[in-house]
């Protein structure tokens, strides 16, 4: 069998709208809507808006969440953000957790 | 196959109402939806759940699954009764929501049908489909695999419609060449992978490791030392990802102290780093030679408290 290789998607790519579209399989009046609070594009307005390579995985855990949750947009934003900040907190345990064990 | 409690499931009684089922789902679906929860097996959880919630919530299925007799047992060996479907009962093509349905459990399927397949990525509302889908999926990797690269085999289900006309989950494989130097949570394009010539999502998960913990590109390892080593400096052996090195453990160091082996974490642009953290460990005083080392050592006037709490 062939050994198929990719294209990383860094932190550092960049996604113009339409082709976030395209990616995410999204209309781009979804995406607009969630512009608001959820996704934080470079760029003033649409044309010039350029989006980082995380909003897709954003995207697809918002409209999960928001079909399986029955939650709206607003609400499914504010389970991401809350999700984002209990992560970074449990990393922080986890690092001060290993700073106090090594002190020993 | 195997019978399901779907009562049982979403922990409500068999004469619950609509309403009850709803808020047991509701409650035990942001307990263990995947994007939220950080539960073992949350995923499987959460599958069983939505499965119990897409019966009960409709009426008629409902109606269908009660119909089978209360006097059935989680995971009792199961076969549909000779006339199912003759009741009147047609649950093929609507009725069904956005749950993507393609992992029910054979015992769903063969009560209320499969042709609904696939139609799960359009169900979550606001997708279009105007050329191929792109599929995302997932892969765990090991730190190592994550350090050297590595070659994987990963296998994929799309529905596909075959030659009778029916739908029909249709596995296939690819072989993914995974990039040395990928970090957690990375994502992998593959164009032209996902289903019907869409592009596939990899995401890129890497299990934690046993020895070394990763931040980034950075890893650490703690590297336990004796007293005079950290004191008088000396060099070790330590494991890093690229194989063992020689550190050197300057004099006077301190236990929890971090030392830097530059370059030695993940590769990239620039390479993580490796950190090694020390950490002192004092040799137990279970011989007369070791008590007399260390009653000698008090004569040094030492208090390691001091100004600790000032």
């Amino acid at each position: 069998m062939d050994i198929i290789e990719g294209s990383l998607i860094d932190r550092d790519t960049l996604y113009t709208l339409h082709e976030l579209c395209r990616s995410s399989g999204v209309h781009a009046e979804v995406i607009v809507e969630m512009v608001d609070g959820l996704l934080e594009p470079q760029g003033r307005d649409p044309v010039e808006w350029r989006f980082p390579g995380s909003s897709l995985t954003r995207i697809r855990s918002t409209l999960r969440l928001r079909r399986d949750l029955e939650v709206n947009l607003s609400g499914a934003a504010l389970a991401l953000e809350l999700i984002d900040e209990v992560r970074r907190l449990r990393e922080r345990v986890h690092a001060l957790e290993n700073q106090i064990e090594s002190g020993r | 196959m195997e019978y399901k409690d779907y009562y049982k499931s979403l922990g409500v009684s068999r004469d619950a109402n609509q309403d009850e089922i709803k808020r047991a789902y509701r409650k035990l679906a942001r307990k263990y939806h995947p994007d939220v929860s950080k539960e073992e097996n949350a995923e499987a959880q959460f599958k069983e759940v939505q499965e119990a919630y897409e019966v009960l919530k409709d009426p008629e299925k409902r109606q269908a699954y009660d119909q089978l007799g209360q006097n059935w047992r989680e995971g009792q060996n199961f076969r549909q009764p000779p006339n199912w479907n003759q009741g009147g009962f047609e649950f093929r093509g609507g009725g069904f929501t956005g749950a993507d349905t393609g992992a029910f459990s054979d015992f769903f399927e063969s009560l209320f049908g499969r042709g609904f397949r696939g139609a799960g990525g359009s169900g979550g509302g606001g997708f279009q489909q105007p050329r191929g889908e792109d599929q995302f999926a997932r892969i765990e990797i090991t730190l190592e695999e994550a350090y050297g690269g590595a070659t994987r085999q990963i296998a994929l289900e799309n529905p596909a419609v075959d030659a009778q006309g029916q739908v029909a989950m249709k596995r296939r494989s690819l072989n993914v060449k995974i990039p040395a130097g990928v970090r957690d949570g990375q994502q992998i394009r593959l164009g032209g992978q996902g289903a019907v010539g869409g592009d596939l999502y990899l995401e890129v998960g890497i299990q934690p490791h046993r020895l070394f913990k990763l931040d980034g590109r950075d890893v650490s390892l703690t590297v336990p030392v004796a007293p005079w080593e950290a004191a008088l400096g000396a060099k070790v052996a330590v494991p890093t990802l690229g194989g063992e090195v020689t550190a050197t453990i300057p004099a006077g160091a301190q236990s929890g102290q971090r030392l830097r082996l530059k370059g030695r974490g993940l590769p990239g642009k620039p390479a993580g780093d490796q950190y090694l953290v020390l950490k002192t460990v004092t040799p137990p005083a279970d011989t007369d030679e070791a008590r007399r080392l260390y009653q000698q050592m008090k004569s040094l006037g030492f208090n390691p408290r001091a100004g600790a709490w000032s």
